[in-house]
């Protein structure tokens, strides 16, 4: 007689769709500074992955007989595409994008079994498959951050050219490639600090690496998305777990050696407003289907991640350092949620192994 | 900060909204904040429901053994006679709500999740309302009447509760069929014998009421909270407990203070007495699951039921403000659980309400009373959104499990949208009250590895909803928790059934050897018969020879023949009888061993399903 289902009927607030889609647009602030700091290529590239993304997904959905409209919806691939679209250099080629969101649409996650089945963060997989294929485009397409213009005399491109640069190579008759992009601020310190060319304390009075607080330029980045975060945090879309642990163990390790070394180390805040930081933190690390999902699986998830940031960063072989951290650490996550399992309600903790028997 | 509540404590006002006051509370983890749709139905008083022209009184609406009828087709019942008896240890009585004829005794559709039939008793009511004569073990005595007049005084104090002893409480409880009215339908009376056996310390009053809609504890309280805590004193002094505590939500200050009159009201009273009544009311936070039995002992307590255990293990015993209130009853009035106080709410009714019901009245006849508008009916969910089940028909009784009754329009409750794969976001085990992992279990029922969900604890999963409410993938998680938990034990009870068979099967070997060897008794004593027999003939025959044939000897010879026949017909009568005995005992055997592993099994299902039914 009337409709028969199982409790509770209560209607939830949130589903994947709106999930997705909530976290997508408050990227949004962070996006716009980034075009801000970087010119027109971060959009472009935004708008190339979403339409490249989408149409893989869909076209991945029906070879898989997968209802195409529904899962379309979940706004997942949308996500990935923005996370990619931002990620990669402002003036990276056309092609690179499609490379980049191809091996994350169709390999990380279709081939994978779809959303929820993927072992690995798509648009990491993503950005790490390009950064080994094709490391000059990956680290040398950065267009001199808006701060530093004047200071560089470096140029910049407008809407249109840069079209034409990101869809057909093509620069303007005055414009030079060096003379359009700058070493980011993670790479100047690295470089300098390895090869011994300079003390931190020289590189600051170069002028070009720090900001006001963190890398030059980014350092507004970084500001737009952690605000970004933090709503998301205080609207209970993801935990807290993962972006505090993450920082905070970033924060640390960069305490720690900061006060060894000062010459070859940055501070802390540097650290955690340079480079992807912010946008790792809370968009990227805490992917929902890739992260470790215990309380005390998550926090080691995160301070993972943070330690591994830390670690490449200061002695690996890549300035930056998100990828291949939240890759590591996706590796470790059944490991993760397997011991750290909570203790229940009403298990001691001594005789656990009993009860369970 | 443990003081009681004094006079002075009361007088400060608390109009508004509850402070949290000095009691130190814990927490317990998960749980989710929800709309609580209560203001549509907690406004008014607590209207009757006419009466019925037929009541379906269930014979099983307890935990437990069913009652056994007492009355019989044709006989003439009145209100609050009893219809069947506490039948078992574990098992309650129940009463005719009306007064009428007992027109059947049959097997009927009543309220259960899976849809069950069970034994009812139907009575065709009169418009008399004859009423059997109530024997109260203390005389009425409301404190709102005792505070005015002086003169009651000095009877109450004759007969207050201390001056009862606990032996005549509890077998009024167990009379009256009161059973957990919270939801747990335990016999009330067995509940509270066992919690005075083993030194209960503290009683917890679960006046939470943490599931959306529902407000049939908030009335209560807010209209009769005299005879809730009458009833709470009651049950204090049965169970011996040092102290009580009142865990109420901090959304209901109207009933916080309508019980903090009530007590101070007592105290008043009785100030000349040494009874201070000992009990803390105490708000909690607004947080589904908090009225679950489990996480409210966490929240009050900082302690944790162990998991297959019960609060008495960690002596503390747990009832409902409904049920402090049928006790007042039961007491005070002498009568029995006949009426429940029911919530009537949802889109699809015109005036949300509580309304006192008797036990067997038709939902239907209840929500025609409350403005049904059939039109709009979209659900019809007999308890809360989150944990009660939807009813196939509305031609059903209500019983004493029947607290609320959720008749929801279209797009009030969920649609069950297809469910999407898991995204493994983590909402589901941040949400539970209980710490489990209900991802993990999700995809372990979904491939049903049955061990492993026990591995991961599914038992503890007090099906609170949280979890599916929380999952963004819509999925329909309890669900598969449900059926897990039953899979699991329809395979216990299966391997029971092979173990029985396999004792089955040796008892009947041991049976037949034992026969064997009767058998074999038998015919050695046949031989013997024969050989006596053969011996006689030839002696006879010897004797033939010896005497010549006369008559008397032949006739002699005769008897003692047959005397000798006879001794071996007796012996062989034994043997024949041994093998029946052998027979019988075998069998015997069997079916005792058979009941006492039932006996378990119910013992075992019981306990399950007064655990899941703990949070209300
Ligand atoms: S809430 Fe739902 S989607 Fe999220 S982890 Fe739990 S089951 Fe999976
Ligand atoms: S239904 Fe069970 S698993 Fe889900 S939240 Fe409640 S206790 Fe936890």
């Amino acid at each position: 007689m009337f409709l028969a289902q199982s409790s509770p009927y209560l209607q939830p607030g949130l589903n994947v769709s709106k999930m997705m889609r909530v976290v997508t647009l408050l990227m949004v602030p962070g996006i716009l500074t980034a075009t801000y700091v970087f010119g027109y290529g971060v959009l472009i590239n935004i708008l190339l992955a979403i339409v490249f993304a989408l149409s893989f997904e869909a076209i991945i959905l029906y070879l898989r007989k997968r209802p195409v409209k529904v899962y379309i919806n979940d706004n997942s691939a949308l996500l990935t595409a923005v996370i990619i679209g931002v990620a990669i250099p402002p003036l990276a080629p056309w092609w690179l994008t499609f490379v980049g969101v191809f091996f994350a649409i169709v390999v990380a996650k279709q081939l994978y079994g779809g959303i929820g089945y993927n072992t690995f963060n798509p648009a990491m997989v993503a950005y790490a498959i390009l950064l080994i294929s094709f490391p000059a485009q990956m680290t040398t397409y950065w267009q001199t951050p808006a701060m530093l213009l004047s200071q560089v005399d470096g140029q910049t491109l407008s809407l249109l050219e840069t079209v034409q640069f990101q869809l057909f190579s093509q620069l303007p008759a005055n414009v030079t490639m060096d003379a359009l992009t700058s070493a980011s601020p993670l790479g100047i310190v690295r470089t300098s600090v390895l090869s011994g060319a300079a003390t931190i304390a020289e590189i600051d009075a170069q002028g070009n690496a720090f900001g006001v607080f963190g890398g030059i330029g980014t350092e507004w980045v970084n500001l737009a998305f952690l605000a970004g975060g933090l709503f998301m945090l205080r609207k209970g879309l993801i935990s807290w777990h993962i972006p505090i642990s993450l920082l905070a163990m970033l924060g640390f390790l960069s305490l720690l050696f900061g006060s060894f070394e000062l010459d070859s180390n940055p501070s802390p805040m540097f650290h955690l407003f340079s480079g992807a930081t912010m946008l790792g933190a809370f968009f990227i690390a805490t992917d929902p289907v890739t992260a470790a999902t215990t309380p005390k699986g998550r926090i080691f998830y995160g301070a993972g991640i943070g330690a591994l940031i830390y670690i490449i960063r200061t002695w690996g072989g890549y300035p930056d350092a998100i990828a291949f951290s939240v890759l590591l650490m996706n590796m470790c996550v059944p490991l993760l949620d397997y011991y750290t399992q909570p203790r229940v309600y009403g298990h001691k903790v001594e005789n656990n192994d009993q009860e369970q028997s | 900060m443990k003081q009681p509540i004094k006079n002075s404590q009361t007088q400060q006002s608390i109009a508004g909204s509850i402070k949290a006051g000095l009691y130190k509370l814990w927490s317990f983890p998960g749980g989710i904040k929800l709309p609580g749709n209560k203001s549509q139905s907690n406004h008014q008083p607590i209207t009757s429901a006419k009466t019925a022209r037929q009541l379906v009184i269930p014979l099983t609406q307890h935990i437990g053994q069913a009652a056994e009828p007492v009355v019989q087709v044709g006989d003439k019942v009145l209100k609050g006679q009893i219809l069947g008896h506490a039948h078992g240890v574990i098992s309650a009585p129940v009463h005719a709500s009306g007064s009428g004829v007992v027109s059947a005794i049959e097997e009927r559709p009543i309220p259960h999740p899976s849809g069950l039939s069970a034994l009812c008793v139907v009575i065709d009511t009169d418009d008399y309302e004859q009423c059997v004569e109530y024997t109260p073990l203390i005389r009425e005595n409301k404190v709102s009447e005792a505070q005015a007049g002086e003169t009651r005084e000095n009877s109450a104090d004759k007969q207050s509760i201390s001056d009862l002893s606990n032996e005549d409480i509890n077998s009024q409880i167990a009379d009256a069929g009161i059973v957990g009215l919270g939801g747990a339908l335990f016999p009330a009376a067995a509940k509270l014998h066992t919690a005075e056996k083993m030194h209960t310390e503290t009683l917890i009053i679960n006046a939470a009421e943490c599931e959306p809609y529902i407000t049939c504890d908030d009335v209560l309280m807010r209209y009769r909270p005299e005879e809730v805590i009458l009833g709470i004193l009651l049950i204090k002094k049965v169970v011996g407990a040092k102290k009580c505590l009142i865990g109420i939500e901090d959304n209901k200050p109207e009933a916080y203070e309508a019980l903090l009159n009530a007590i101070s009201g007592y105290t008043h009273t009785h100030k000349t007495t040494h009874t201070e009544p000992q009990i803390e009311i105490i708000p909690v936070p607004a947080r589904y699951p908090a009225g679950g039995e489990k996480q409210l002992i966490q929240v009050l307590t900082g302690k944790e039921v162990p998991s297959r255990g019960l609060p008495m293990d960690i002596g503390i015993i747990c009832h409902n403000v409904a049920t402090a209130a049928s006790v007042y009853q039961a007491v005070y009035r002498g009568e029995p659980l006949i009426t429940r106080i029911v919530t009537i709410t949802g889109g699809a009714i015109k005036v949300p309400q509580n309304m006192e019901v008797p036990i067997g009245t038709p939902i239907r006849d209840v929500l025609t009373q409350a403005g049904l508008n059939e039109d709009k009916i979209e659900k019809v969910i007999m308890g809360g959104p989150m944990m009660g089940f939807a009813l196939p028909s509305i031609d059903i009784p209500v019983t004493k499990a029947t607290n609320c009754l959720l008749i929801s329009e279209k797009d009030e409750l969920a649609t069950p949208p297809p469910a999407m794969p898991c995204i493994r976001c983590a909402r589901c085990s941040d949400s539970c009250p209980m710490s489990l992992l209900p991802q993990q279990m999700y995809w372990y029922a979904k491939s049903r590895e049955l061990d492993k969900l026990q591995e991961y604890n599914i038992f503890d999963c007090i099906e609170c909803g949280c979890c599916s409410y929380a999952c963004p993938s819509n999925i329909p998680l309890v669900q598969y928790y449900r059926y897990a938990k039953n899979e699991i034990t329809n395979e216990a009870e299966e391997r029971n059934k092979a173990d029985l068979a396999r004792k089955r099967h040796e008892f009947r070997e041991e049976r037949l050897e034992k026969a064997k060897l009767a058998k074999a008794e038998a015919a050695r004593l046949r031989k013997e018969k024969l050989a006596k027999k053969k011996a006689l003939d030839a002696e006879k025959a010897k004797q033939e020879e010896a005497e010549g044939t006369s008559s008397d000897a032949k006739s002699d010879s005769k008897v003692s023949e047959k005397s000798t026949d006879s001794v071996d017909l007796i012996q062989e009568a034994i043997a024949r009888a041994k093998i029946k005995k052998a027979q019988q005992q075998s069998q015997r055997k069997n079916t005792e061993n058979l009941t006492e592993d039932q006996q378990k099994q119910i013992n075992e299902a019981n306990e399950r399903r007064r655990k899941k039914s703990q949070t209300e």
